[in-house]
């Protein structure tokens, strides 16, 4: 997928002044927040339970070769057949080249991020696959020619009025209004499709390097159908997904729905094994998966490793005040809200997306609900340390952090700066006591009066105070 | 007790009343207070923004300046967080000095935090009388932990009422310098903010952090509400709320 991140500041503009986006970002918070805040005290050792989550996926990053080699060997053992990719285009190869194998015409998809890491469909299409996805919001997204907003929901950005126009338009049937209308369309639309593909296509939220399994957490169904139906599976997702054993993944599978969509468990959570042998009734015949590294490994072994853990639930991003205003879009890639302010820069450049470490104000909220406990905050920082030792910062910003840092060193002309500074402020902010105007900080007067200073700075009153 | 105020770089130049008010409470709970004059900045500004060197010579110089005190108290979570949960990482690779800036870490605190745990503050002085509503504001709440404690010492005052806002723990998108980088999309965030302060129809918003409040009562301003007061939660415990900063000498 292309990454527009570098257009950061002008697309938070035309977010925040898009109507029907506010209107459908309004429902994050009671579909997300509140959702996870009534199932989380399930888990009567939530604290504990990160803990535990945070070492398991730790264990397995301290010697990720290790889990994925141990992970090969199982998954090998039992029929399925794994691919190592190094980018995204490789992905594509190796799924082309497959789908040449085995005759493919068709394949029905479920739901992958890291499918579109790589732009898969555009891919397939080109090598003459026709790809349908099956996911709903996925499948909306298709008609429209929109990428993801969200990692879990990906058509958060839209609103029912906007799929019924869409729907009654690409499908060429009667406008319908009605959620349980509308999904029986999409139904009717997608059934065949899962009955006449060749491949079925899906991410893979855990591999479980003791059985070399692919575990999908879903709840429409269309992962099951995508997964067993057609006669060829490949499942694609990144190397830092192993986790050692399927008792490690029940503490994580824990959390992920809850932290997630606000659900104890997802309708649907398959483990898949292996390719269709002689004593199975269903299952592909052929199971290739595609372990996808794309900059996971340059990750390893650094300051920033802690984000290897993400189980891609997506509760930073619900509970992070900025995606909550400007929504997935904005962040110009695949990966949004504050986990994709860190992968983003990790994964696709930290020049081509300067603002994304930034434009967060630390607050925190995203680190508390982390169900592995990524330091969410500390990791944006690191990026800015990384931006300053680089030279990215802007002339106007290093100097007035060397000026500000000097002054701060040196009272005496620290006091006489600010004493100065104050009372000029003081005057400037009239009888109103508001400055409408800041030279240098248009970007909070735009918006803000900022309230004027009383006119003498503590120290000169405390001084006054004492000698009184 | 002897206690070390760090004033903070911000109250020091936008609102000194904060600072008299901070010494009028801990006074009150029995405490000797000093003044370091030498202080000035915790270095989070840099910290935030990629400068860590500049930080570790601000976190040096607050340990010059503060070490001797039996307590240091600011009136700021986002200052005292910096102190207490960031300068330790600072010095992550110097054991000695790491085990020194811990150690006085340990020994900082926010005003409210500290009132209610160690001063034992009973009755706060203020004489406040009206509705008002809490803005928690990030660090202190999820750095330090303070929520309860700004709620139970503005408890102890009769003529309190705490009409609380929706969402009073979500950011108000001031964020030190993102509120000038990202005006934008900060403004809007106070926007939220101000809004659900104005749905309690509270006659005034309190927080313990200025920047929060510079920014919330930016706002408010620029929207036309000139009737919201805003003030720091030191202003309303101490008395020390109403007319001009000079009466606080």
């Amino acid at each position: 997928m292309q990454n527009t991140a570098i257009n950061f500041k002008r697309q938070v503009t035309i977010k925040l002044s898009d109507a029907r986006l506010q209107d459908a970002l309004s429902r994050l918070q009671t579909r997300f927040v509140e959702g996870r805040s009534a199932v989380i005290g399930e888990i009567n050792d939530l604290q504990e339970t990160r803990t535990a989550a945070a070492a398991i996926r730790d264990r397995v990053l301290n010697d990720l070769e290790h889990w994925l080699l141990h992970f090969e060997q199982q998954a090998t053992a039992r029929g399925a057949i794994v691919h190592w990719a190094e980018t995204g285009e490789d992905v594509n190869r190796i799924v082309a080249e497959i789908a040449t194998q085995h005759g493919v015409r068709t394949a029905a998809k479920s739901k992958s991020m890291v499918s579109e890491e790589c732009g898969l469909n555009d891919a397939l299409e080109l090598a003459g696959v026709k790809v349908m996805e099956t996911d709903l919001g996925e499948y909306i997204l298709q008609l429209a020619h929109e990428a993801p907003s969200h990692i879990v929901a990906p058509v958060v950005h839209k609103n029912k009025e906007e799929i019924s126009d869409l729907f009654a338009e690409k499908h060429h049937l009667p406008r319908k209004t009605g959620i349980a209308e509308l999904c029986r369309e999409a139904r009717e639309v997608l059934r065949p499709a899962f009955l006449n593909a060749d491949m079925g296509i899906s991410g893979g939220n855990f591999l479980v390097a003791e059985t070399g399994s692919v575990l999908i957490v879903t709840n429409e169904g269309n992962g099951r159908l995508v997964t067993t139906l057609p006669r060829v599976h490949v499942a694609i997702t990144g190397i830092e997904k192993v986790v050692p054993t399927l008792e490690d993944v029940t503490t994580l599978v824990r959390l992920l729905p809850r932290s997630a969509t606000g659900q104890s468990i997802t309708n649907y959570v398959s483990v898949l094994t292996g390719n269709k042998d002689s004593a199975d009734h269903d299952g592909p015949e052929h199971f290739h998966i595609i372990l996808l590294d794309n900059g996971r490994s340059s990750i390893l072994g650094s300051e920033m490793q802690e984000m290897l853990r993400c189980i891609r639930c997506g509760a930073c991003m619900n509970h992070c005040p900025v995606y909550q205003n400007i929504g997935g879009h904005a962040y110009g890639w695949v990966y949004p809200g504050p986990m994709g302010s860190i992968l983003t820069p990790l994964l696709s450049g930290l020049e081509a997306s300067p603002d994304l470490p930034n434009a967060s104000t630390l607050c925190g909220a995203c680190a508390v609900v982390c169900p592995v406990k990524i330091p969410l905050p500390d990791l944006l920082r690191k990026l800015r340390e990384r931006q300053m030792a680089r030279g990215m910062k802007s002339r106007q910003e290093t100097l007035m952090l060397k000026a500000w840092a000097w002054l701060a060193l040196h009272p005496a002309i620290y006091a006489l700066a600010t004493k100065i500074g104050v009372r000029f402020m003081s005057l400037l902010g009239g009888k109103d006591k508001l400055l409408h105007t800041l030279p240098g900080a248009s970007g909070w007067t735009d918006g803000r009066d900022f309230p004027a200073p009383a006119g003498k700075t503590f120290r000169e009153l405390y001084r006054q105070g004492k000698s009184k | 007790m002897r206690v070390g105020l760090f004033v903070t770089c911000l109250i020091d130049a936008m609102r000194p009343r904060i600072g008299f008010a901070a010494i009028k409470l801990l006074e009150s709970a029995g405490c000797e207070v000093v003044v370091p004059e030498q202080q000035t900045c915790c270095g989070q500004p840099g910290y935030n923004s990629g400068d860590r060197k500049s930080a570790v010579t601000m976190a040096l110089k607050y340990l010059a300046e503060f070490e001797t005190f039996d307590y240091v108290v600011l009136p700021s979570g986002s200052c005292a967080g910096m102190i207490r949960v960031h300068y330790p990482d600072l010095f992550r690779d110097d054991p000695s000095m790491l085990a020194r800036i811990t150690a006085l870490g340990q020994r900082t605190y926010e005003l409210t935090d500290f009132l209610v745990k160690i001063a034992k503050l009973e009755k706060a002085p203020g004489k406040f009388m009206g509705s008002l509503t809490y803005h928690d504001s990030c660090s202190g709440l999820r750095e330090l932990d303070v929520y309860k404690q700004p709620r139970a010492l503005l408890a102890t005052m009769p003529g309190v009422t705490l009409n609380e806002m929706v969402e009073s723990t979500t950011c108000c998108g001031f964020g030190g310098t993102f509120s000038v980088k990202y005006g934008e999309l900060s403004t809007r965030m106070a926007d939220n903010k101000c809004r659900h302060i104005t749905g309690t129809h509270a006659s005034t918003i309190v927080g313990g952090d200025l920047g929060c409040l510079l920014n919330i009562e930016g706002r408010l301003r620029r929207n036309g509400d000139h009737i919201t007061r805003v003030l720091h939660v030191a202003e309303v415990l101490s008395g020390l709320d109403a007319g001009q900063d000079s009466e606080a000498n």
